[in-house]
């Protein structure tokens, strides 16, 4: 037996291990067309960025892991084609390998921008580490960054900054920052602790180019305003890499489709990962997601089910941002929310937000406040319909919310 | 470095050497030992790497406080052992150390 598996991201570290961990004594490839092992993504616009991990740190597992369960690594390497008659894939330096099993977990990349002047130097994305590494290394007291972008990758990023005593303005094209993903409460919050340390936000602002000789000076914008900076960085969304599992001739829509099983629909093939188009049995709904609980969560279900022993996935999809010494956890998914009830007070720097519909509890975020977190994920799990009064009226226990 | 001892629910047991400065739940993920999921990878934001330190070893290890203290009070069958493994970081100290693994995270 032997087990293919193209990218090398987190999902990828995780369906070796479960491989392994489920009995597989087959032969496991991992390919990877960066030049590290598989490695966690949020560090890269946290704690690797802010100086607070090493490399190593950031890791999955270290060397000796992938030595002890000969799981073989082939890094600095991209994978050209699929053929799925032949059963091989074909790198980039012409090396055809036959497989077993393939497991397609090539994640996303980042949107660019292409605007006037975004091939500039000192334009930075932050999606691998060798984005974060060079960043971090223009980083200096006083320097003026600007960040395109007000999203959890950006926001993050300019915390990271501030930390490292630059001069930060975020720059936002919607009418307040983290619009997609929470409710306006929760983003006057977020805007108001990054004013309170230092750094400028600016919203309802459509960048439109860059100014600069060979490095960016300036981001200019459609409404004719302009931010001196010694350094840009974008964070406006990835996009999914499907170019490898189209041309092989797989379904395709916003992702790799998958049934809830982690299977495409060749036999042979499982795809995890942010690069996934998958069905939720929690929210009845299928959808993608760029989320570490996603790739682990899904690699389980593709390694069980290379194994023959598949097994649904069906999860409650969990995310976290740290931001200065704010921590926010996200748990399920808040789309089509119809009432946001919001529970104690942002100004304590303490609070929480439940996302109901028809009185269903959808979503809930949870700022510095881990207890309404970790309910919140039994409640949407059990479908549950608290009583809104009570999620309001912080002296009722978190725990008699239903 | 620290030799830590981790045992499942049926009784089996995994002995591991884990370096200092890495984390009880380092170890577990690491080397394979099953049960300790650790999804977040360390940030303390999943609670899926619950241990119950042995009675012996408590003292030592101390308890959880803070986010910790509140995650542990939502996770499955916490008991006053309970303690998130990416949280306790190894030392020489806690050389010998036993922690059992809880039947679900």
């Amino acid at each position: 037996m032997s087990v293919i598996i193209i990218g090398a991201g987190h999902a990828a570290g995780q369906l070796a291990a479960s491989l392994r961990m489920e009995g597989y004594d087959g032969s496991i490839r991992i390919i990877g067309d960066e030049p590290y092992p598989p490695y966690q993504r949020p560090p890269l616009s946290k704690q690797l960025l802010s100086g607070d991990m090493e490399l190593e740190q950031v890791y999955l597992k270290p060397d000796e892991f992938y030595e002890t369960n000969n799981v073989e690594l082939t890094l600095g390497k991209s994978v050209a084609s699929i053929d799925r008659g032949a059963k091989t894939v074909t790198l980039d330096d012409g090396e055809t390998v036959s497989y077993e099993k393939l497991a397609l977990t090539t994640g996303a990349r980042v949107r660019k921008l292409s605007i006037p002047g975004s091939d500039l130097d000192g334009i930075f994305y932050v999606r691998a580490i060798d984005d974060t590494l060079g960043l971090r290394d223009r980083f200096a007291p006083g320097k003026k960054l600007v960040v395109v972008g007000g999203g959890y990758i950006g926001l993050e990023v300019a915390a990271a900054a501030r930390k490292q005593g630059m001069n930060v303005t975020v720059l936002e094209m919607a009418d307040r920052v983290m619009n997609r993903v929470v409710a306006p409460e929760v983003s006057a919050f977020y805007e108001k602790a990054h004013r309170d340390h230092g750094v400028t936000i600016v919203t309802d602002v459509l960048v439109s180019g860059f100014t600069g000789d060979t490095s960016v000076t300036a981001v200019t914008c459609a409404d004719g305003s302009s931010y001196e900076a010694d350094l840009a960085v974008v964070g406006v969304g990835v996009i999914p890499n499907t170019e490898l599992a189209e041309a092989a001739g797989l379904a395709c829509s916003n992702g790799i489709v998958v049934d809830d099983m982690a299977r495409t629909e060749d036999p042979d093939v499982v795809s995890a990962g942010d690069c996934t188009n998958h069905p939720n049995g929690v929210y009845g709904i299928n959808l993608r997601l760029e989320s570490v609980q996603n790739a682990v969560d899904q690699a389980k279900a593709a390694a069980k089910a290379i194994c023959g022993k598949p097994e649904t996935y069906s999860a409650v999809p969990w995310f976290w941002s740290d931001q200065y010494d704010i921590k926010l956890q996200i748990v399920g998914l808040s789309q089509g929310y119809d009432q946001a009830v919001v529970r104690g007070n942002p100004d304590d720097s303490e609070f929480s937000v439940f996302y109901l519909r028809e009185g269903t509890l959808l979503a809930v975020d949870a700022i510095n406040s881990p207890r309404e977190y970790m309910m919140g994920r039994k409640l949407i799990t059990d479908h549950a319909k608290p009583d809104p009064a009570k999620i309001a009226d912080t002296s009722v226990s978190v725990k008699e919310l239903v | 470095m620290a030799k830590i001892t981790y045992v499942q629910p049926d009784g089996t047991k995994n002995e591991v050497e884990v370096p200092n400065g890495q984390s009880v739940k380092d170890g577990a993920v690491n080397n394979l030992v099953p049960g300790i999921l650790a999804e977040c990878g360390g940030a303390c934001a999943c609670a899926t790497c619950q241990v119950y330190v042995d009675a012996a070893w408590f003292e030592t290890v101390g308890p959880a406080d803070g986010v910790e203290k509140d995650m542990l009070d939502f996770a499955f069958d916490p008991q006053e052992t309970s303690r998130l493994s990416c949280q306790v970081d190894v030392t020489d100290a806690l050389d010998g150390l036993v922690v059992h693994v809880p039947e679900e995270q």
